[in-house]
């Protein structure tokens, strides 16, 4: 069973390396998006088989999803095919050859692939795995690690999110438009209509169910935000950027963006008030189980908002220019 | 309570703070809010470097977990020193930036500037003080992305593609870096920075951890600006907002240049990298180059800004041949110049910013006349170049001097001379300009223009590390005194962890044995 396992993975690696050398060479960028969600397919189904869930479910949403979209977006501002490059393509041959077998090379040393001896299974990895049903109370070990043990990370990365939100809008800003614009989307599609009003409460619906579930299960925040947006996203392209708009603003999405943060952060500001460090959950309630659990469902939610309110926002930032474009 | 937090507080109130900025939204208002929170950081990083210089390091486990399970901030008086550095910059320019932006940044972008700006400080400030090494990088993104999106603010076009390049060369470094620590940590298991040390070496001599060294120095090198991987940063530099090349050019390499300093001496261990990698030679000669090629760069451009871009890398130069010494004199002339030139730079950047206020242009043929339409902006920028160049009583000097005599320590008496020749390169781009400003006439179509003094508000920032330049150049006390204990505080971290090391492989062969003698028996 094992070795089936390997062949299954050694095949797919195989793809990996085929989908990667084809996205190299195609000049239709068009399809290199597309070979790019079928790369990040192809890694979650790896990491699928490697038994990390968690990261395959986010590859999945973020690399697959929501990330193939903002390319589509962006193709559809700037135009599908390549232009020819001048440059000389020798020296950064040279250096991508020099970087592989640098990186061949520190694979030689390597601990052998699984093996329980191995350093990253003895050292930090036993605490997480024995103590921390104890310490920090949930079965996902992964939310334990990310949300707690590590949680200052995961505040890092929230906050690396809403720095890139900080980016796009001073690149690109949201321009609101104007009535004459109002027949963007797909308003003739009817059956698009239809499929898409019966999927988004649904999507919305999933979403919330892997926002809340991280805890005992794959998912959490980066999921959770990642697919509520992706609903939204579905409804601007059907109906129109300016429906979505009535929705959720741009405006409120920024707010909405930064109280994401400001709620995970003030967590740590009320544990340190309560006389513990920034971030201790123990702080949070009497029973330091119950404040364990109480911080991660806050943090997550607020991991969730930023990530929602960023990806949605970033698509309404491209999305107002590509139509723009398309107009003039 | 403020005692008890004092190493996360410079982390958590710029970071914090960035998402107020956001929702106050009006520019005066987060312009106020910013440079409020970064004075605030700035006076707890004064707490911070005088706690750290009376007790050593302190240690801070965030979420109440110990390291190496959680997430560890550690102070010493190394990082607390560039840290200062960092924090007191980032308030002068917010200070000044008000102005300045006013005319160089789109109005409806001045919030979403502070609020990057205090993303920026943040990451600095998590860069410096965290002990962990993946964490390092998650602050290395946060301060990377609001970097480019400082330099990509400016009104001039160009600043996009200098923005672009900047942001495709930094991801690369940042994955180095990224590649680097998770090979690290497939040999090790962990990722605060005293255990990987502790860890490394008993699995020395190792490819994958070598391969995790070269990685992560190639990253580092990027970021840093290190010759021949420095090509991001006169444009970056250039095009950016004024207010944006001070702050970047005195802070994000300097860094950098402490990230570097902090993997060779308290991770890898001097011996390792400088002995068995032979990477001093590397880093000697590397350094030497940026410091010729770059100076010499410095003396052909037109643009004052691009003038002083590359004489930033060829001043990076200076810090890496300071530590490539491999000495406590060599290092602390690597701290010191840290320290130092981010008073020049950020001076002269302000200095710059000043004129294009007015003139709305940064070429050398525009500064003519200035000397006297500018008296004071002039006179800042002609203190704060005397002090690139290194003359006596400024602090230029002081960097040279510890750094000659670092060299002459260990009779490199090529390296020396190549420092002196830095300076000569350095009299003739500054030069360039004091001649351009004092010696030449305002040309015939300026003179109806309203030519005058910036206002206070850009004055004050750019006077007062004029002055600070002037007294760490005859009070060393202070510079030294710090930067000092932090290199010999980092070569004894070194020798302890060695140390250590070798108990631990006598341990380490009692239990092979002991066990040993059980499978025989």
């Amino acid at each position: 069973m094992a070795e089936f396992i390997d062949l299954v993975l050694l095949a797919m690696l195989a793809m990996l390396a085929l989908t990667a050398l084809r996205i190299i060479f195609l000049k239709d960028l068009f399809a290199v998006v597309m070979l790019f969600g079928i790369y990040s397919f192809l890694s979650a189904l790896i990491f699928l088989n490697l038994d990390a869930v968690d990261v395959a479910f986010t590859e999945a949403s973020v690399g697959a999803g929501i990330s193939t979209v903002l390319m589509l977006v962006t193709l559809a501002m700037t135009g599908r095919k390549e232009k020819q490059s001048t440059h000389s393509s020798l020296l950064p041959l040279f250096v991508v050859l020099v970087t592989g077998a640098a990186l061949i090379y520190g694979t030689l040393d390597m601990p052998p692939f699984g093996h329980p001896d191995n350093p990253v299974h003895q050292h930090v990895a036993p605490r997480y795995i024995e103590e921390s049903p104890k310490e920090v109370g949930l079965p996902n070990m992964v939310t334990s690690v990310l949300a707690s043990y590590r949680g200052f990370d995961t505040l890092g990365e929230t906050v690396v999110v809403f720095s890139a939100v900080i980016g796009v809008l001073s690149l690109l800003g949201v321009r609101r438009k104007k009535k004459k614009d109002l027949e963007s989307g797909l308003e003739t599609h009817r059956v698009l209509h239809v499929v898409a009003k019966n999927i988004i409460p649904l999507v919305i619906l999933f979403a919330l169910y892997v926002q809340f579930h991280g805890d005992f299960g794959p998912g959490g925040g980066f999921q959770a935000g990642v697919i509520a947006a992706a609903a939204f996203i579905l409804y601007a392209l059907v109906l129109g950027l300016p429906k979505a708009f009535a929705v959720v603003g741009p405006r409120f999405l920024q707010w909405m963006a930064a109280a994401g943060v400001l709620l995970y952060a003030s967590v740590g500001l009320y544990s340190m008030y309560k006389g513990g460090q920034f971030l201790d959950y123990n702080q949070l309630a009497a029973d330091p189980i119950a404040g364990q659990h109480y911080g991660i469902i806050i943090i997550e939610l607020g991991v969730g908002i930023t990530v929602f309110a960023v990806m949605l926002n970033i698509f309404y930032a491209f999305g107002s220019q590509a139509e723009r474009s398309n107009v003039q | 309570m403020l005692e008890q937090h004092l190493a996360a507080l410079p982390i958590i109130l710029p970071l914090i703070a960035a998402p107020i900025a956001l929702i106050l939204g009006r520019s005066v208002l987060s312009w106020g809010f910013a440079t409020l929170v970064s004075g605030l950081a700035f006076l707890l990083s004064w707490q911070l470097l005088s706690a750290a210089l009376s007790e050593g390091v302190i240690s801070y486990a965030v979420g109440g977990w110990a390291p190496p399970w959680g997430i560890e901030l550690r102070v010493d008086a190394a990082n607390a020193f560039v840290l200062l550095a960092v924090t007191a910059i980032s308030t002068l320019v917010l200070v000044y930036s008000k102005h300045s932006i006013e005319k160089e940044v789109k109005a409806t972008n001045h919030t979403l500037f502070y609020t990057a700006h205090l993303l920026c400080l943040a990451g600095l400030s998590g860069i410096l003080i965290t002990g962990d090494a993946f964490n390092l990088f998650v602050f290395l993104e946060i301060s990377s992305l609001a970097t480019y999106t400082l330099v990509s603010l400016a009104s001039d076009r160009r600043c996009l593609t200098a923005a672009f390049r900047y942001l495709v060369m930094g991801t690369i470094g940042a994955t180095f870096i990224l590649i680097g620590v998770g090979l690290l940590y497939m040999k090790t298991g962990t990722l605060n920075m005293l255990d990987l040390a502790e860890r490394i070496d008993l699995y020395d001599s190792s490819r994958t951890i070598n391969t995790g060294l070269a990685f992560i120095m190639v990253g580092v090198s990027i970021k840093l600006a290190l010759f021949p991987l420095h090509m991001w940063l006169p444009p970056a530099y250039t095009h950016a907002p004024s207010a944006v090349s001070a702050f970047l050019a005195s802070t994000a390499t300097k860094v950098a240049v402490y990230v570097m300093i902090r993997f060779i001496f308290t991770v890898f261990g001097i011996d390792h990298v400088f002995v068995d990698m032979g990477m001093g030679i590397i880093l000697m000669v590397l350094a030497v180059v940026a410091i010729f090629k770059c100076s010499y760069m410095a003396t052909v451009q037109s643009n004052v800004k691009t003038v002083l871009a590359y004489s930033s890398v060829a001043q990076i130069g200076y810090m890496i041949l300071g530590l490539s010494l491999v000495s406590v004199s060599g290092l602390m002339a690597s701290m010191i110049h840290i320290f130092n030139h981010a008073l020049m730079k950020g001076a002269l950047f302000m200095a710059v910013g000043a004129v294009f206020y007015r003139v709305g242009s940064v070429e050398i043929k525009d500064f003519a006349g200035l000397g006297r339409k500018m008296p004071l902006t002039m006179a800042a920028f002609t203190i704060a170049g005397l002090s690139i160049i290194g003359v006596p009583l400024t602090v230029g000097f002081v960097s040279k001097w510890y750094l000659v005599s670092a060299a002459l320590e260990q009779d490199q008496w090529l390296v020396a001379a190549f420092v002196l020749v830095g300076s000569l390169f350095a009299v003739m781009y500054i030069g360039r300009v004091i001649e351009a400003a004092y010696f030449q006439k305002l040309p015939e179509s300026r003179s109806s223009e309203d030519i005058k003094e910036v206002s206070w508000l850009m004055l004050v920032p750019m006077w007062v590390l004029v002055i600070a330049n002037i007294y760490f150049g005859i009070d060393t006390s202070l510079t030294t005194e710090a930067a000092n204990s932090a290199s010999e505080w980092l070569f004894q971290t070194n020798n302890m962890l060695e140390n250590k090391v070798m108990e631990g492989e006598v341990l380490e062969g009692h239990a092979i044995e002991e066990k040993a003698q059980e499978v025989s028996s």
